[in-house]
């Protein structure tokens, strides 16, 4: 592991295993450990929030309370794309600044819940990454393609202050 | 409350029990001879000494039972309750709450030195007067128990771990008259069995002499409800007694037979101290949880009411399922009123802790204030009264310390020896107005204007409203060290009031008249939780702006607003306001309305208009805070859930005030 912040360590289990949600977003498939998942939902009416910053730029009412929405294909520079029947919002629950805060994930599609090995694991290459590698914990080689699994806590800490934002920020 | 901390749960209730004893104190300081204020005195004292006991305070629990032994005294008419005494016992309370709060470790110096000034404030014991107690006992007793008493009575077995000691009790009827007391061991189990921090003597006691049954009762009022306790007239058991020297336990004895339960007079008296109406403790956040819940219900039942409406049930089907959605609609409505009303506290709370202010105020300063409240029973939001209570204390302390004048000064310009400072609240609209009048000496404008010029923010001979000169004593700058006394000089400026009560949405207005007095003039919210919004578009989107911050509503011509393209400022009556177009502020990328409106809103005195497509009207809003990521997003103060489970965002006016004048500077300074 080259991942210095504990954060970002991926929390493999005592046998190497781990228990995900794995989604599409765009071109590429995510996994966010299923002990960070609150819920799948349909779309719901989203309120764009002028001056937010494109990752999370807008908000809905989620069970009564006010989440913000990202679109996790900002963070992966992946073109913005309209949703389609099989998109969802996946609500994780995620420490920002120190405070347990619930985002809604945009998904193209919600596959299963999967028990990934840590033996098919890899860390990101050094090189030849289209992403920001601190956006990316790990790879995992599955038989039909490789799994992402981002780094949250890195996209959501850092991102939305350095992805830049709308004419009302500063 | 069961899952509580035990420890957190005694911090919360002595609190509530020391703002009693205070407001009992302060009463008393009034009214120095009233039993009953004593009584109440005394009574808190004694139960906040046997919980912090029970609770492992000890050194509260020492402490206080030296105000309470005090106290005491004076109950049983030893020495009368003085001014000096009531106020050690005020200051002696501050120490208990210290003691409450914190482990006591470091305050032994204080309570040591507050036990000094108490044992100064109390007479030499050797001036101890008669006893009123005999002379109010001696008609009573005439007509009941004029021989003695007997009586036998059995403490619960927790009474010891209770901080109830029997022995003291024992003394207490000993000084009542001559009096046999003999222990009934019944109840005693075998040695290896017996819990020695249990009571399980009973007591058997025959008192002679003229006695009233009070007098008797008086000396187990705390123990009473818990207790057992037989108490017959001499009389009546002078044959039993006659006929063994010491009343045999009977068979039935470890039970204890038919006693007698406190009388409903003495049950009443005990608990004369102060009780609130009936009422549940429930964390706020419980609170929070059950409006979210609200929150969904409400976009559950739209959804309900856009099926019901949609023609897609059959048409038998329809009308029934409409009038059912309608119901929960009304339902849905009125549970969140409801709500919204179990957030407001009377303001009563808050100023209760006013007088104990003006009472130290008036010491401290040598001047006679007076304190009256108007309105306490105006509710608030609890989280509101509690923000406000720095700045009012501010205001009270620079009204009593700078507003008022000395008694010599008062008499020599003609107004009553003492000061009075008035505090009321009043509900207007939705927001609730709290004023603090002083019949002092007024701000002295030339004063004012002099700071000002000396420190630098105004100009010398500046040209300023009567208005604009009041208002400078709020700016940061005006403040000193020079002028800040022990009083109201704790480091709080008025610019930090200032701030305080804008952070609460709310204004502050000064009104002052040379040698009549001042009033300062406090607009708050009823509720951080709910604001009274209009509700405008832009575009495809919803915003609420703060009613109490909306002057006026205008239109926009489509001359008009060709002419004022890129400059951005309207006439509006005899003032140019500049104003912000919101589709180019939130970059909508959509074409504006035809016939746009401007809606003006002012704050800090700033006025400026924001321009919309169009103004829906006014709506109700509960406030929600915006998670963490969107905390550098400046133009809006929260977000809203609207009637259809949308979501609005809330529009940030002081943000937006700001916006606007910065804009204009730069208009102006261009050209």
């Amino acid at each position: 592991m080259t991942d210095t912040t504990t954060t970002s360590k991926t929390p493999w289990d005592d046998h190497g295993n781990l228990e995900v949600l794995t989604f599409d977003v765009g071109s590429e498939r995510l996994a966010i450990e299923a002990t960070d998942i609150r819920e799948i939902v349909d779309l719901l009416p989203e309120t764009r929030v002028p001056g937010a910053p494109p990752l999370v730029a807008s908000i809905v009412n989620y069970r009564g309370k006010i989440i913000p929405i990202a679109d996790l294909r900002i963070a992966f520079g992946m073109p913005i794309a309209a949703a389609t029947p099989d998109s969802r919002i996946v609500v994780i629950e995620t420490p920002i600044d120190g405070e347990a805060t619930h985002i809604g994930l945009r998904t193209d599609k919600v596959h299963e819940v999967a028990v990934l090995s840590r033996q098919d694991s890899s860390d990101p290459p050094q090189v030849g990454l289209r992403w920001r590698r601190e956006f990316v914990r790990e790879f995992v080689r599955q038989a039909d393609g490789v799994i992402v699994l981002p780094c949250l806590a890195a996209i959501f800490e850092t991102a939305p202050r350095q992805l830049g934002s709308g004419p009302l920020a500063a | 409350m069961s899952d509580q901390d035990p420890i957190a749960a005694f911090r919360v209730e002595a609190g509530d029990l020391l703002d009693q004893i205070e407001q009992a104190l302060l009463d008393l300081s009034n009214r120095l001879d009233d039993r009953g204020l004593i009584d109440a005195v005394f009574r808190g004292l004694h139960t906040l000494k046997g919980s912090g006991a029970m609770f492992g305070f000890d050194a509260l629990a020492t402490f206080t039972h030296h105000c309470e032994t005090a106290f005491d005294r004076v109950r049983k008419g030893f020495f009368p309750a003085t001014a000096e005494l009531v106020h050690v016992i005020l200051s002696a309370m501050d120490h208990m709450r210290a003691l409450v709060d914190g482990d006591g470790s470091g305050l032994e110096a204080t309570g040591a030195a507050i036990l000094g000034r108490l044992q100064a404030a109390l007479p030499e014991s050797g001036t101890v007067t008669a006893a009123p107690e005999t002379e109010d006992a001696a008609p009573e007793a005439a007509s009941e128990g004029a021989g003695g008493w007997h009586l036998r009575f059995r403490l619960p077995p927790s009474a010891l771990a209770n901080g109830t000691n029997p022995l003291s009790l024992l003394d207490e009827l000993r000084e009542l008259g001559e009096c046999r007391v003999v222990a009934l061991c019944d109840a005693l189990p075998p040695l290896p069995d017996l819990i020695p921090t249990e009571c399980l003597i009973g007591w058997d006691v025959t008192l002679t002499g003229a006695i009233a049954r009070e007098a008797i009762e008086d000396v187990f009022i705390f123990v009473m409800d818990d207790m057992d306790m037989e108490l017959t007239p001499l009389a009546s058991v002078a044959i039993e007694s006659a006929a063994g020297p010491a009343p045999q336990p009977e068979p039935g004895s470890s039970l204890p037979a038919a006693p007698v339960v406190a009388t409903p007079a003495t049950d009443a008296a005990a608990r004369q101290a102060p009780r609130a109406g009936e009422s549940v403790r429930v964390p706020a956040e419980r609170l929070d949880v059950l409006m979210d819940r609200v929150g969904e219900l409400v976009i559950v039942q739209s959804r309900l009411s856009q099926l019901a409406n949609s023609g897609l049930i059959g048409a038998s089907g329809e009308v029934a399922l409409r009038s059912i959605s309608e119901e929960i609609e009304r339902l849905v409505s009125e549970m969140r009123d409801t709500m919204m009303v179990l957030r407001m506290v009377p303001v009563a709370n808050l100023f209760g802790r006013f007088r104990r202010l003006i009472h130290d105020l008036a010491r401290d300063t040598g001047k006679a204030i007076e304190l009256l409240t108007e309105g306490e029973a105006t509710e608030v939001d609890k989280t509101v009264t509690e923000q406000l209570a720095d700045p009012i204390v501010h205001l009270i302390r620079n009204a009593c310390d700078h507003g008022l004048e000395t008694p010599e000064e008062r008499l020599a310009a003609g107004k009553p020896a003492t000061g009075r400072v008035m505090l009321t609240a009043a509900h207007a609209g939705g927001e609730v107005l709290i004023t603090i009048t002083d019949d002092g000496r007024g701000i002295n404008r030339e004063r004012v204007r002099a700071k000002a010029e000396s420190n630098g923010l105004i100009q010398p001979g500046q040209a300023l409203s009567d208005h604009e000169l009041l208002q400078m004593i709020f700016h940061p700058g005006f403040s000193t060290a020079a002028q800040v006394t022990n009083l109201s000089g704790r480091g709080v400026g008025m610019d930090v009031v200032k701030r305080t009560i804008e952070g609460l949405r709310g204004t502050i207005d000064i009104a002052s008249q040379e040698g009549k007095g001042s009033t300062f003039t406090l607009r708050i919210p009823l509720t951080l939780a709910i604001i009274e919004g209009l509700l405008v578009r832009v575009a495809n989107g919803c915003y609420v702006i703060p009613l109490a911050a909306v002057e006026e509503c205008i239109e926009l011509t489509a001359e008009e607003d060709r002419r004022t393209r890129g400059r951005s400022m309207i006439q509006l009556r005899d003032a140019l306001v500049p104003f912000l177009r919101l589709h180019d502020l939130f970059d909508t990328g959509a074409e504006p309305d035809e016939h746009q409106k401007i809606v003006v809103i002012s704050a800090a005195g700033e006025r400026v208009g924001l321009v919309v497509d169009q103004i829906i009207g006014s709506h109700q809003t509960v406030i929600k805070s915006m998670s963490g990521v969107h905390r550098d997003v400046h133009s809006f103060s929260g977000a809203t859930i609207l009637g259809d489970g949308s979501v609005a965002l809330i529009l940030d006016i002081m943000q937006l005030v700001a916006t606007g004048q910065q804009r204009e500077a730069r208009l102006r300074a261009v050209g």
